[in-house]
């Protein structure tokens, strides 16, 4: 009997958390994927008739702006990262006694809630505001010069509001280094440099991993910062799938774009890591 | 391997080869079942139409209003721009009634309001409002359509009926009144803001001039977007074909892709102009006096502008109609809706309103007096007849129209 419970006890563990995926992830996600070949309207129902055509009609309208919200998410990751390294580098290793304060610093923004942040962002950058307007009276910019409603407003919003999720993992995983081995590493006449490149980065790379995962996935799929901070030419798909789902009610075409842009996502995070060397990296994060 | 072995191995179960088999072939078996019900499910029976409701008898009315009673709150969703600062209007209404009301300015485009709220109303729940105000355009059609507003009780509104001017009354988007009336009426123009540009704007085409690139603003719903680029190439949008909105969207497309329009708005436009974002934008007419500075100046163009009506109407599921109804009601006495047009300054549906204004006009102090004369006189606030004739109204889309102008249109403040 005890044998038995012993078995079953892994599976019981997994439970909960197995159901709750099960209801709330895999069923909506079939749901959505049968939706997504369906053809029909609100007023007369959707019919499932295997259109795959939605698909196509969705790469052939929207294409370019699945590429963009990628390419946009690409710039915002490595914008994180560059930010977030040094960052979470100096409070780990210069932070000493004060390390918890500087962190709770870096998150203190996002007490304050997201769509108000990125609000804010318009205020500080309009064309005449604070910002821009004096640079301009004194020459220092061109009259045209704007920064809202552009690529850069957009990709800016989307760095700051994700860099979080960059600096956390990469914080925690340059914390666990052990410092003797940077002593070590000494020790055996490496420079500064090489100590950095050849043992604190390497320790360091499945906090960067973590991070990308974090940060990439939901930058790709945001909708608020293009829709606040773009103009015509920066929209991203999360914006349009918004729109397509709540404001044209065409839940097919949305749910197709939804697809696609979670293959392309899954698709392009299975290739990082492959690049990377995923067995190495996860091994060296479960350690 | 000796007997006992073989026998703890047995013991352990699941290391035996035999088990294993029967594990992966149970697990084949389930794989099995989870395809077929994938399948099942993948296959399903669709999303149910709603359509067709639209068409109540006085029975229906009848019923709905049936025993229903007064609980002296009103929860109500408007747009910007469309009440009082201090809410004036709504304070004398709950004094003259005890009513209380609830007043969100929880709604900043059709389109997204409409996505708001569907869920909730096709699941017969509660949206949180007894009131709201919605435009003559394709959601109107497809809240009717789709059932989901209640009937209005005639009987309970002697005020239309006596003061409502005959624009306000039996419109084609709504025979009888059976679902809605007007709350306001506006124009949609051009707002222009005289510290950058420095000439007089007069048309459509100046919205198109590439010496305005990157400061220009555009609405991003998709009417009032496609009405502006039919205008441009001189179609009445109500009397447009698919193959003019087509045309239309070829005008609409090169002009964002040559970078003249800075963004498609919402609500922002306002905002962006006062600030100098945008130098000129499309604009509703209230909004420029109501919100602006007074260096943002409106203008209807000369190729005609578009008239709309903002209606009120309540959702099946008010928690309050009675009480809703009521403020519909007591919003077209002239006495009542004067001080409201006033402030807002859209095209009122009560024309009594005018000698209101001009009485007040006449005995006002000198601060307040040219703003009162301005606005009684105002053809923005009280159209003639001849500023009617320039003006066009939104074209009505029948069901299976409605997604193929929505695919013409839509996209282009989606950048496709």
């Amino acid at each position: 009997m005890r044998r038995l419970r012993g078995a079953l006890a892994p599976y019981l563990m997994i439970l909960p958390g197995g159901l709750w995926m099960a209801v709330f992830f895999v069923v909506p996600l079939v749901f959505m994927f049968s939706v997504s070949l369906m053809t029909g309207n609100i007023i007369d129902g959707f019919k499932q008739t295997w259109h795959w055509q939605n698909y196509t009609d969705g790469f052939h309208t929207y294409g370019d702006k699945l590429v963009r919200s990628l390419w946009y998410g690409l710039l915002a990751t490595v914008a994180c990262i560059a930010l977030a390294y040094p960052a979470a580098y100096w409070i780990a290793f210069k932070g000493g006694r004060r390390k918890s304060t500087y962190l709770f610093l870096l998150l203190l923004p996002f007490f304050v809630s997201f769509v108000l942040r990125t609000l804010a962002w318009k205020l500080v950058l309009t064309d005449n505001g604070p910002l821009l307007g004096p640079l301009r009276n004194h020459g220092l910019l061109p009259s045209d010069f704007h920064v809202l409603d552009s690529g850069f407003a957009v990709v800016s919003g989307l760095t700051y509001n994700f860099l979080p999720f960059m600096v956390l993992p990469i914080y925690v995983a340059l914390e666990r280094i052990d410092y003797r081995v940077i002593e070590a590493s000494y020790d055996l006449y490496a420079s500064r440099t090489q100590a950095f490149l050849r043992v604190v980065l390497p320790l360091s790379l499945p906090g960067v991993f973590a991070g990308v995962i974090m940060t990439f996935v939901p930058v790709a799929s945001d909708y608020v910062n293009s829709e606040v901070l773009g103009g015509p030419n920066n929209v991203m798909i999360g914006h349009i799938i918004r729109t397509e789902y709540f404001d044209n009610s065409s839940y097919a075409l949305a749910s197709a774009l939804s697809f696609s842009l979670m293959a392309l996502l899954l698709v392009g995070i299975f290739a990082y890591a492959r690049a990377l060397g995923t067995e190495d990296v996860l091994e060296a994060a479960g350690r | 391997m000796t007997a006992d072995r073989q026998a703890a191995a047995n013991r352990r179960g699941a290391s035996d080869p035999a088990l294993r088999r029967g594990l992966t072939t149970r697990r084949g078996f389930l794989g099995a079942v989870g395809a077929a019900a994938g399948a099942a499910a993948l296959a399903g029976c669709g999303i149910p139409g709603r359509g067709g409701n639209g068409i109540v008898t006085q029975a229906d009315i009848d019923e709905y209003w049936h025993g229903r009673s007064g609980k002296g709150h009103i929860n109500w969703a408007n747009w910007p721009g469309y009440m009082e600062d201090d809410r004036s209007t709504i304070k004398a209404f709950t004094k003259e009634t005890g009513i209380s009301v609830t007043y969100k300015e929880a709604i900043q485009e059709a389109a997204d309001w409409f996505g708001k709220i569907q869920a909730p109303l096709a699941a017969n729940q509660s949206i949180g409002f007894d009131l709201m105000v919605v435009t003559n355009g394709i959601q109107f059609t497809e809240l009717v359509e789709l059932g989901y507003l209640a009937p209005l009780d005639h009987h309970r509104l002697p005020n239309f009926a006596r003061y409502a001017s005959a624009k306000a009354k039996n419109r084609a988007y709504d025979r009888n009144n059976i679902f809605s009336i007007p709350y306001v009426s506006g124009i949609t123009g051009i707002a222009y803001n005289s510290k950058y540009v420095k000439e007089p704007i007069t048309s459509i085409q100046q919205l198109f001039d590439p010496k305005y690139k990157g400061r220009v603003g555009m609405m991003s719903d998709s009417q009032e977007l496609g009405n502006f680029g039919m205008l441009a190439l001189g179609i009445d949008p109500e009397k447009s074909t698919e193959d003019d909105w087509k045309r239309a969207r070829e005008v609409l497309r090169s002009q964002r892709d040559k970078g003249i329009v800075r963004k498609y708005y919402e609500q922002g436009y306002i905002d962006a102009v006062t600030k100098g974002d945008v130098w000129l934008t499309m604009a509703w007419s209230g909004d420029v006096y109501t919100l602006s500075s007074p260096d943002v100046k409106f203008v209807v163009p000369k190729e005609g502008g578009t008239i709309w009506s903002d209606c009120m109407m309540m959702p099946k599921t008010a928690a309050n109609p009675v009480d809703a109804i009521r403020l519909m009601d007591w919003l077209y006495a002239p006495q009542n809706n004067a001080p409201l047009t006033e402030y807002i300054n859209y095209v009122t549906p009560v024309p009594a309103v005018q000698d209101i204004i001009r009485k007040d006009a006449a005995e006002a102090s000198a601060k307040d007096k040219p703003d009162l004369d301005r606005l009684a006189t105002s053809p923005l606030v009280f159209p003639s007849p001849e500023e009617y004739a320039k003006l066009r109204t939104y074209r009505s889309l029948s069901n299976a129209e409605v997604p193929r102008y929505q695919k013409v249109f839509q996209t282009i403040s989606q950048g496709a």
